[in-house]
């Protein structure tokens, strides 16, 4: 069996009143690629947020390779390898293409001085990698000059540098040309192929049958279904289980997967 | 476009560097896009000097006009470098000048008990940078407004300067024999010695600000809180630094002001409040955090020093000083405004 990256048990998430999320389990294996889909509300944004330790489940254990963690914060989950390539981007739009890549982790020498070369040579490096080099900027571009997919790019190579674990994918295709979506799937590809996982969150259905290996239904707080890709058809049959959840009384199939995971728990 | 890496056409070595080339790489004209800000207001200040140059050219060429700016210059310089990193990082900090006068208080007492003024100063560089944690926490753990909770602590510290003091001064006659005053405060071949120090201490802020992690912290948490939070800086602790920064500087300006005039007043620094936050934008540091220049502001120190000495040196009675002090500021900001772009 592969070995298990990270592993929510039993995590609530409420907001004075309000539950966000009311018991999510939910793990991610080594070279896994996870699909995690759910309407608006359903709580994906919470729980991507509990994984990047930007926010604290209010119940729940988080296990990192089996073992349970105490004190987590979003400098503990990139210490476990994970990192959140976050829906808004987290850049820094008045900075550099480098010091975004080197946010919050600076390459530093003697006192804390910056190793500016090795920064601006690791940047570039990883610009090309992922393949969203162009000769129209440099690692000394503003981010803010950048477009949405060259932005994204920036991200993304943050992401993949220092190797991690898990990468976070937060609507990674919302507001891209079709070339830069294909990008991003050839990248998702390419970490899948080297051995490390994603957890991929998208709205359209499509792009994450496309993609994943697993799919993660969420609903109102909770996980409707766990599917492998082997057991669905096809994106409308994830479409038909998602509406049926939102709107019960619908089509069989995968209804009876859905049954079965809420007898489980 | 996916890179060519293989292709045998083109060497290997040195490959990278050619990929990213950029019009902006010409060195020259990088230069000038990099430093646009600080560039902008060496061009004021210069503009301005040859104004006062033609106005009145005998005043001008003389070097005491020169001597008597330099002296009293570095105790600007002194805050208005950390004011450039408090701005940058979305905060203001209006209790630089009571932080002046305490630390320059615990030097005056250090002095007068007979210590050498060097244990004087390290007195006073804890002094202030106690004050600075104290008012940095304050804002940051207390989550209050910078603006106000920082008037709040001016007037606070100030006012515990003048009840304990009861508005009477220091006077520290032995300074001028020691060794801190040789080092720190007297002359070689007529120019001021403090000069010196405060040109060191701008270069090393520059260097902090542009090449050091705590810069860059400084830069990225007034740029996007949300994300450097989201990439694990602990933003609470880098805006308290800032403030602990400019509590240090604070200090190195109260203990200069001391030792130019040999005296401790209850009100100094006073008079720092305004002309020193007027040279941080007048520098091109804009206010909205994020990005600043530390040897812009700087220049705009010598700019704003160099208004008051000026007018009156040009001819013009000193009822003209506070006129043009606003005129340089408004032009300067609009100069700034035309100068650099906001990204969102």
């Amino acid at each position: 069996m592969a070995e298990r990256i990270i592993e929510l048990r039993d995590i609530t998430k409420s907001y004075g009143q309000v539950y966000a999320l009311g018991g999510v389990n939910l793990s991610v294996d080594r070279g896994e690629v996870v699909g995690l889909i759910g309407d608006n509300g359903a709580g994906k944004s919470t729980l991507i947020k509990i994984l990047s330790g930007v926010v604290r489940p209010t119940t729940g254990d988080i296990l990192v390779r089996d073992k349970p963690v105490s004190g987590w914060s979003a400098a503990r989950s990139r210490d476990a390898g994970i990192e959140t390539v976050f829906q808004d981007r987290a850049l820094a739009v008045q900075q550099t293409i480098v010091r975004n890549i080197f946010m919050g982790r600076e390459l530093t020498g003697f006192m804390g001085w910056l190793k500016v070369n090795k920064e601006i040579e690791e940047a570039s490096r990883l610009m090309r990698e992922i393949g969203f080099t162009s000769k129209v900027f440099t690692p000394h571009s503003i981010v803010g000059q950048l477009s949405g997919g060259e932005r994204q790019g920036v991200a993304i190579a943050r992401a993949i540098y220092k190797q991690a674990e898990l990468i976070i994918l937060d609507e990674p295709t919302t507001a891209l040309s079709l070339t830069e979506t294909a990008k991003v799937f050839h990248f998702v590809r390419q970490v899948r192929a080297s051995g490390r996982s994603i957890l991929f969150i998208g709205h359209n259905i499509h792009h994450v049958f496309d993609i994943a290996d697993r799919f993660v239904v969420l609903d109102r707080g909770k996980v409707a279904l766990t599917a492998d890709r082997s057991a669905v058809k096809s994106a409308e049959e994830l479409i038909n289980f998602m509406e049926d959840v939102a709107h019960p009384g619908g089509l069989p199939g995968l209804r009876e997967a859905g049954e079965a995971e809420q007898q489980a728990r | 476009m996916e890179p060519d890496l293989e292709s045998p056409l083109r060497p290997h070595a040195g490959s990278a560097r050619q990929e990213w080339k950029h019009p902006s790489d010409h060195w020259l004209r990088g230069f000038v896009l990099d430093n646009r800000a600080s560039l902008g207001t060496l061009a004021v200040f210069i503009v301005m000097m040859a104004v006062f140059m033609v106005a009145n050219p005998t005043v001008f060429t003389t070097w005491y006009l020169y001597s008597s700016v330099l002296t009293t210059l570095p105790v600007a310089l002194f805050v208005v470098v950390p004011l450039v990193f408090v701005v940058t990082c979305g905060e203001i900090d209006l209790s630089f000048p009571a932080t002046m006068g305490f630390a320059a208080w615990v030097f005056a007492l250090v002095v007068q008990a007979g210590y050498d003024p060097f244990l004087g100063i390290a007195a006073a560089l804890v002094t202030g940078m106690l004050l600075g944690f104290l008012v940095g926490s304050l804002v940051v753990y207390g989550g209050l407004s910078s603006l106000i909770a920082t008037l709040g602590m001016n007037f606070l510290l100030r006012g515990l300067i003048q009840i304990i003091n009861e508005g009477k001064s220091m006077s520290l006659t032995s300074l001028s024999n020691s060794w801190a005053y040789k080092i720190f405060s007297s002359q070689i071949y007529g120019v001021p010695v403090q000069i010196f120090w405060a040109i060191a201490f701008v270069v090393l802020s520059a260097m902090l600000y542009n090449r050091h992690r705590f810069g860059a912290q400084v830069r990225v948490v007034g740029d996007n809180p949300d994300s450097a939070q989201q990439m694990g800086i602990d933003v609470k602790r880098v805006r308290v630094k800032v403030f602990v920064f400019v509590g240090i500087g604070a200090a190195i300006a109260g203990t200069f002001s001391v030792m130019i005039n040999f005296t401790w007043w209850p009100t100094a620094g006073d008079g720092y409040l305004l002309p020193v936050l007027a040279s941080v934008f007048v520098g091109g540091t804009p206010t909205w955090g994020g990005i600043g220049t530390v040897v812009g502001g700087a220049i705009g120190a010598v700019t704003v020093s160099f208004i008051q000495t000026g007018v009156v040196a040009a001819g013009l009675s000193g009822f003209y000083v506070q006129f043009f002090n606003g005129l340089i500021i408004i032009l300067s900001l609009l100069g700034h405004k035309w100068n650099q772009a906001r990204y969102r």
